[in-house]
């Protein structure tokens, strides 16, 4: 007795015994086409032949074929495999059997597939503090190996080259000018703006000069302009010694005897700290200015009046607040980027994490110290 | 009996919990060809970190001569990296500056040369790897070949006791390769220096290796040690016959089955 079952790609035939099945494939089986089902040939089957322990796949009407097959075929002999079902491949084109067979070469490696492991909450909360805590073990270091290179440096022992330190003041002072004069400018209108409209409400109009002076030197000034810097300077290092990582050039530093603390980190913490209190000082400039446009343009005040207004309102107290804080945002910018590139893994991914690293700490470091700054000053009646 | 240069006691590779290697002991001989062999990921090159001073060891010691590497004061220990010199597989080369700086940056640091000293001798060691005339080249500026020579010329640029190469040949067609294997020889000849190759390229490994240790990473540990070309006809180990062969072997074996 035989049956045969059509549909379009392909034929299913019983032969005298039932429980012998040929698989008759025909047409184009490519990328792009559209090709039965696996579970549709394996339903076929299973309906019309419930008996079925040997398949034979044939091709006598196949037209072209592609991976696509061969990973069909596969699966196939996997999934009837496991239903105790022989699947034989010899009627199939050479290069179809050729690459089943190199498929099939290496067995798979148990194990090797990965796990996601479900951890739980006990489980993630103490990595979480382990990592903390080593993490934490690095930053001390990174700080104390600092240290110990500015002393060497006092005691003039480190050696970087004046190039190198050149090159980077060039970088974090100079060519950061037109980006601080941009936002400087625009904090400077934006203080002014706001402070216009509350204050015309009283008619103390004047008072914007003190308003921008004040917010610019104590708070706006130093604090902007380290976010740039963040953004900017604390990134290019991050980078910049994360790609030398990359490129064995730091253990190159290290194995010849040279200090990548000293030659890499310190010039570019001492720049950072020489750079942006003259940055700051800068930006307040700036920001006084943009708060002058504001009040010269809408608000009646003329040029000299809100100069002596401003002159009056600030005094070399507030000035130096700004500074002091630019100092420290500046060693700490100039240290988070280097040591986020330091501490880079080797390769092209691990760079872009670091710089992001490096930005992220950099901005919450300089928002945080900046509060510390205020409760401090504000405790000290300063 | 050569005198010896580098000894290694029982050590024990590991990143964290995850061994590598262990139980390595081997002598590196003053003036020896010293090659680090065995497949990918065996951990030629965490070895080699290891012995430049690079990873600390998880057990064991590293000695050059009779100094503790790793128990050696930070003085003692400087003192020995500076008498190594090393080829990195990059090169890694410090890409902010010019050939002639890299070669002169050691120089400045470590001798009380003048700068125009320090430039001639770093002509010279340009010179001796043939790159005379790209003094004020950036690594970015050259092909890959031409940085590792750069990289070979740093690496000898304080005349260094032992020369260590990571991987020398990779990446380099087989031409590049056999002139640096033969820089490398004629520059170990004239220099009297002993070198330490990490490589699997077989050619240079029987070019010019006279000692050998083969890096298994299923066992974990050396399982053979000599010189290669006597491996080669001698060694009964089907892992190492395998890898001396390129399989060949045990292809011939196979088919005979």
């Amino acid at each position: 007795m035989s049956k045969t079952f059509i549909p379009s790609q392909y034929k299913i035939h019983a032969s005298e015994i039932d429980n012998y099945c040929d698989l008759q494939l025909s047409g184009d089986w490519v990328i792009g086409n559209n090709i039965p089902s696996l579970n549709e040939i394996k339903n076929n089957l299973f309906q019309e032949f419930p008996s079925v322990t040997h398949l034979s796949i044939c091709c006598s009407y196949l037209g072209e074929w592609d991976s696509r097959l061969v990973s069909y075929i596969l699966i196939l002999t996997k999934t009837l495999k496991k239903q105790n079902i022989s699947v034989n491949v010899s009627g199939l084109p050479k290069g179809i059997q050729s690459l089943l067979k190199l498929a099939k070469a290496v067995p798979e490696r148990t194990g090797a597939k990965k796990t996601r492991l479900q951890l739980s909450f006990l489980d993630v909360l103490g990595n979480k503090a382990i990592n903390t805590v080593s993490e934490s073990k690095k930053i001390l270091s990174f700080i104390g190996e600092v240290w110990l290179s500015a002393q060497r440096l006092i005691q003039g022992k480190a050696r970087f080259r004046q190039r190198d330190f050149s090159l980077v003041i060039q970088e974090c002072g100079p060519d950061a000018l037109p980006i601080v004069t941009l936002i400087s400018l625009l904090i400077g209108l934006i203080l002014a703006f706001i402070g216009a409209i509350q204050l015309q409400l009283f008619g103390a109009d004047i008072y914007v000069a003190n308003l921008v002076a004040i917010g610019m030197t104590r708070e706006m000034g130093a604090m902007m302009t380290a976010i740039i810097m963040s953004g900017r300077t604390g990134a290019a290092f991050a980078s910049k010694i994360g790609t030398m990582q990359v490129n064995e050039e730091i253990d190159a530093f290290k194995t010849m005897g040279i200090s990548p603390m000293d030659f890499l980190v310190l010039p570019r913490v001492l720049a950072l700290i020489i750079m942006m209190p003259l940055l700051t000082i800068y930006s307040n400039i700036i920001g006084m200015l943009g708060g002058m446009w504001v009040a010269v343009g809408m608000l009646d005040i003329s040029f000299f009046e809100y100069y002596l207004q401003t002159k009056e309102s600030i005094t070399i107290v507030d000035f130096s607040t700004g500074i002091i804080k630019s100092l420290v945002f500046g060693t700490l910018i100039a240290g988070i980027g280097c040591m986020s590139g330091l501490q880079c893994g080797r390769s092209a991914s691990a760079v872009g994490d670091a710089t992001t690293k490096a930005v992220v700490r950099g901005i919450i470091s300089i928002v945080v110290a900046d509060s510390i700054f205020t409760l401090l000053f504000e405790s000290l009646g300063i | 009996m050569a005198e010896k240069h580098i000894i290694v006691k029982d050590l024990t590779m590991a990143y964290g919990d995850f061994v590598i290697q262990q139980n390595l002991s081997f002598t590196v001989n003053k003036e020896d060809i010293f090659i680090l062999m065995g497949g990918s990921g065996c951990g030629k090159s965490t070895l080699l970190r290891h012995l430049i001073g690079l990873k600390s060891p998880a057990k064991g010691s590293v000695f050059y001569q009779d100094t503790n590497f790793w128990q050696a004061n930070e003085q003692q220990r400087n003192k020995i990296m500076r008498r190594n010199g090393i080829l990195y597989q990059s090169g890694a080369l410090w890409s902010s500056m010019t050939l002639a700086e890299n070669i002169a940056l050691p120089l400045e640091e470590y001798t009380n040369l003048c700068s125009a000293e320090i430039l001639e001798l770093a002509s010279l060691k340009l010179a001796l790897v043939g790159l005379s005339g790209f003094e004020d080249y950036y690594p970015s500026e050259i092909s890959g070949g031409m940085q590792k020579r750069a990289g070979l010329a740093r690496a000898i640029a304080l005349d260094p006791d032992i020369l260590f190469f990571d991987e020398p040949s990779a990446g380099l067609d087989p031409i590049s390769a056999k002139l640096l294997d033969d820089l490398i020889l004629e520059l170990r000849d004239s220099l009297g220096a002993t070198l330490v190759i990490v490589t699997h390229e077989l050619a240079s490994i029987f070019a010019i290796g006279n000692n050998s240790v083969f890096l298994d990473s299923k066992s974990k540990t050396i399982i053979a040690t000599g010189d290669p070309n006597i491996l080669l006809k001698e060694c009964d180990d089907q892992r190492v016959r395998q890898f001396l062969t390129r399989g060949k072997n045990h292809q011939h074996q196979e088919s005979n089955s």
